[in-house]
């Protein structure tokens, strides 16, 4: 098949970014991306430089590539990451808009790679249980629920790539987060600091500059592991008991 | 160089416990002022430097990703073994150990084995603590499976996501270290030399991977979490950023790599589809728990099927070969991954393949689909159901075990695997060789340590499945943050290491040089296109199956495709910039200098074990032959660089415990 590429080109944070088009074949049975690396090896051979893209895993479940395809975070299909998405989903002469996932927070490094170290900070500010190695009783000591446990596999299974927060018009990062929040919520090791969790981390997503949540719901539409917002409402009844009761410093 | 095992005197059994109370050890105003580097964030790297931090070292830790979550840990499906013995099985310590050494075709040091079994324990119970939402069962209890090689249900899961679960929870962890400031977290910075001063590792040359900047980090002592090398075929379930640069910098510095030539093709994966393709996509071993392998018993059929003629559902029941079930019946579908790989090899050369390529055999879930629906008909009472109905409830049991897998296949091929049997043919997926090391996962360097799958130490010849993510934790969370102290604690004198000495000044300069070498070729073809000719070669020569000719030859094609990188490469942008391409080519070009160490240990190994299958050496069965009174040794090769021969020495193995068997799963 034929494509007409429209690629987001910019040379690094500090310089001013613009579209570009290029031609490619693509075969059906190609993923995106193998599909990118064919015209990434195409320019090469020009002595051009490549589309700069990010990518690792390429089985949807490192979270590493981000790019918003014809306007959508990882392109068309419901609940697949950009490298999960294969070229059988377009037609011979699409025209494709590809362009990095665009937020304040995550500032543009060259073309599409983009800085996702404020995701990072989030975690650190709170996303974690406070064990040290070596402090754990017996794995089965606790009987949980199956559903529980399977509720919070469901926000666990986050892989923090960011479309949450190219979804949404104000940039909120609020999926992300409350992922998090409700999976240690949900589970009776990460019950024991959950207030104290959404407050840390919810301080440091407003201090990184993302968005506040408006209920707009597309991040949940985006979203390559469909994460449901109800975890944002987990999140916030965290959050709002954790402020009723005392402060606590990230 | 030291070449000691220091494995501890002692019953088998008691070994580790009373060697870890007898350690010594640092104590805490020393440990404040001692300083760590950790390569490497995946489930060996960030437990570790997590577990470091806590006890109060130090650590500098060091991702070429940009965040240490990324790390190729995440894409671990299947599980994660441990000795708990919860389903009242007859699991053991002593049995899981036995497995291990058993399943590595002998080819493990004893002590290191039983080590790891001891300590899967606790893996568990800390990933429990941490909030890791593995599979339950309705009581509330932990759920288990059953894993290729073995006949006790010890593998803890989460769904087909076990890998992503448990690095989340060593990310957090470290990420909670982090926060303290006990770990200083560098991302996006590529080691690409390893210092060392007075016979001992000191630091390391990192690249910034978004200024090109070349940066110079010192420290007490090294360690190393930086995977394998599967990547040197180029297609492998492996991320396509994994790679073998930072250990093998260290080769090139002293350090001795075992067993190079150990590697594990894994039978489950999505077939290859076209000549563009950039990476193989592994489908869990947990799926053989229900899926039956097969191929159809005729090549007319197979023939047909090739050519879209037949489908897998136009063969009937006694047309089918189910050939792992046949030569096996002892573990049927679940034969170890060296085993199941070679047959779906046997039958694909017998030309019984069933994809256009003639390369891929079935594997099939009608019967569990229909065996669970019988039974889940049963549990809600409802008499005579239809094959409908039955279908209907044993799709929905399926589905629980294995969606995200289904999905991903379907999403990768576009045929649903509930309707029509997947298609699977092997694929590199994971190295049992590494940098070798001793009882306390030091190197032949002191000072220099290796842990998870950038060691060498645990699987043998072969790795059972969902024993990787056991290792990677145990080194991390349980081992190395004890043995370290062997070093460390005759270093409390040594005041804080500045990177200023000749020795730094020397390994930056090299690492200059070579990135200037590089960036100065400036020939005509593309990293990308050497890399794949170099997985070809490795492939096609020291893949499934090898051979003395073969192996020579393939060593003068690796020379003579160096030849021409080193005066045809072509890399775009700058050395000082964020340049992706010159990322590739380091790796590439270190990729060529393993792969030809591979060949040439595989050529010293005459016998077959494990993933090692020597053409020379089987029995008529088509089975591996080894050789133990000639081969059962650890090759630890130094190298170094293309004008010297490598140079063997040999770690032999004694096996005070178990008795070398041939390894049957008849």
């Amino acid at each position: 098949m034929k494509l007409t590429l429209k690629i987001w080109r910019q040379k690094n944070a500090n310089t001013k970014g613009r579209f570009e088009t290029y031609q490619a074949e693509a075969s059906p049975d190609m993923s995106f991306l193998e599909m990118l690396d064919v015209l990434n090896e195409d320019l090469i051979s020009q002595k051009q430089e490549p589309v700069a893209f990010e990518h690792d895993c390429r089985e949807g479940i490192c979270g590493t590539c981000n790019m918003v395809i014809n306007g959508e975070p990882h392109g068309p299909m419901q609940g697949t990451t950009t490298c999960q998405l294969h070229m059988r989903h377009f037609n011979d002469g699409d025209t494709i808009v590809i362009e990095p996932f665009r937020a304040s927070a995550f500032p543009v490094i060259k073309d599409l790679a983009i800085d996702r170290d404020s995701f990072d900070r989030i975690i650190q500010a709170g996303g974690y249980v406070s064990i040290n190695t070596g402090q754990a009783q017996d794995g089965n000591a606790i009987p949980i629920e199956k559903e529980t446990a399977a509720e919070a596999f469901d926000a666990a299974s986050c892989i923090g790539c960011g479309a949450c927060v190219a979804a949404c018009p104000n940039a909120s990062a609020m999926l992300f987060v409350s992922a998090k929040v409700s999976h240690l919520a949900h589970m009776p090791q990460g019950k024991v600091e959950a207030k104290r969790r959404a407050q840390a981390m919810v301080n440091q997503m407003d201090e990184e500059g993302f968005g506040r949540c408006s209920n707009i719901t597309a991040c949940e539409a985006e979203c390559p592991k469909e994460i449901s917002v109800e975890h944002i409402a987990r999140l916030n009844r965290e959050y709002l008991s954790s402020s009723v009761g005392s402060q606590v410093k990230a | 160089m030291p070449f000691e095992a220091n494995v501890p005197p002692g019953p088998l059994g008691e070994k580790w416990t009373q060697y870890r109370g007898t350690m010594n050890l640092v104590a805490p105003n020393n440990k404040r002022r001692i300083e760590i580097i950790v390569v490497g964030t995946g489930l060996a790297g960030a437990s570790a430097a997590a577990t470091l931090g806590e006890l109060g070292y130090k650590v500098k830790c060091f991702t070429f990703h940009d965040s240490p979550r990324r790390a190729h840990s995440i894409a671990a499906q299947g599980g994660i073994n441990a000795a708990k013995n919860y389903q009242n099985d007859g699991d053991s310590v002593y049995r899981l150990f036995y497995d291990t050494i058993k399943g590595g075709d002998y080819r493990s040091r004893e002590s290191n084995v039983h080590r790891l079994a001891e300590v899967s324990r606790n893996i568990i119970d800390q990933a429990v603590a941490q909030g890791v939402p593995f599979a339950r069962e309705y009581g509330g209890l932990l759920a288990n499976r059953s894993f290729g090689g073995v006949q006790v249900s010890r593998t803890f899961y989460a769904r087909g996501q076990t890998g992503q679960q448990l690095l989340l929870g060593a990310y957090q962890s470290l990420s909670r270290q982090i926060s303290k400031g006990s770990v200083e977290m560098y991302n996006r910075h590529e080691m690409l030399d390893l210092v060392i001063e007075d016979g001992k590792a000191r630091g390391i040359i990192a690249r910034n991977l978004l200024t090109g900047e070349l940066e110079r980090h010192a420290a007490h002592c090294v360690v190393l979490g930086t995977g394998g090398y599967g990547n040197v075929f180029y297609l492998s379930t492996n991320a396509m950023n994994s790679n073998g640069t930072a250990a093998w910098r260290a080769v090139r510095r002293g350090a001795y790599m075992a067993n190079p030539c150990f590697t594990q093709i894994h039978p489950t994966c999505i077939p290859q589809s076209g000549d563009y393709q950039s990476k193989l996509t592994l489908m869990s071993e947990s799926l053989r728990n229900d899926g039956r392998v097969w191929v159809p018993k005729n090549q007319e059929d197979a023939k047909a099927i090739r050519e879209g003629q037949k489908t897998a559902n136009d063969i009937p029941e006694e047309e089918r070969d189910y050939y792992l079930e046949r030569r096996y019946p002892a573990f049927g579908n679940l034969v170890p991954r060296d085993v199941a790989s070679r047959a779906a090899k046997v039958a694909c050369d017998e030309g019984l393949g069933v994809a256009p390529t003639g390369l891929a055999v079935f594997l099939d879930f009608e019967s569990a689909i229909m065996r669970y629906g019988r039974s889940e008909a049963n549990t809600r009472g409802i008499d005579n159901p239809s094959e409908a109905k039955i279908r209907e409830l044993g799709k929905s049991v399926v589905e629980e075990k294995y969606g995200n897998l289904f999905e991903m296949y379907e999403k990768i091929t576009g045929d649903n695997p509930y309707q029509t049997p997947m298609k699977i043919y092997p694929a590199v997926h994971y190295t049992m060789g590494g940098l070798w090391v001793d009882y306390n996962l030091q190197t032949n360097i002191p000072g220099l340590f290796s842990i998870g799958e950038s060691n060498f130490s645990d699987h043998g010849a072969n790795r059972l499945g969902a024993s990787a993510l056991m290792q990677g934790l145990a080194d991390g969370y349980f081992v190395l943050p004890y043995t370290i102290g062997q070093f460390l604690s005759k270093e409390i004198r040594t005041p804080k290491i500045e990177p200023t000495s000749e020795a730094f000044d020397k390994a930056e300069q090299d690492v200059q040089h070579r990135l200037d070498q590089l960036m100065n070729i400036k020939g005509n073809q593309s990293v990308e296109s050497f890399h794949r000719r170099l997985g070809k070669i490795m492939w096609d020569y020291c893949g499934m199956s090898r051979n003395a000719d073969g192996l020579q030859k393939a060593r003068k094609m690796i020379r003579e495709l160096k030849d021409e990188f080193y005066s045809d490469v072509f890399i775009p942008g700058d050395a000082k910039d964020y340049n992706p391409e010159l990322e590739k080519a380091h790796r590439v070009a270190d990729f060529m200098e393993l792969g030809e160490l591979m060949m040439v240990d595989a050529l010293d190994r005459n016998e077959s074990c494990g993933g090692h299958f020597r053409e020379e050496y089987q029995t008529e069965e088509g089975e591996a032959l080894r050789d133990d009174e000639n081969y059962a040794y650890v090759s630890a090769w130094a190298y170094n660089g293309w004008e010297e021969e490598p140079v063997l020495h040999k770690e032999e193995l004694v096996f005070e415990n178990v008795e070398l068997k041939t390894r049957s799963y008849k």
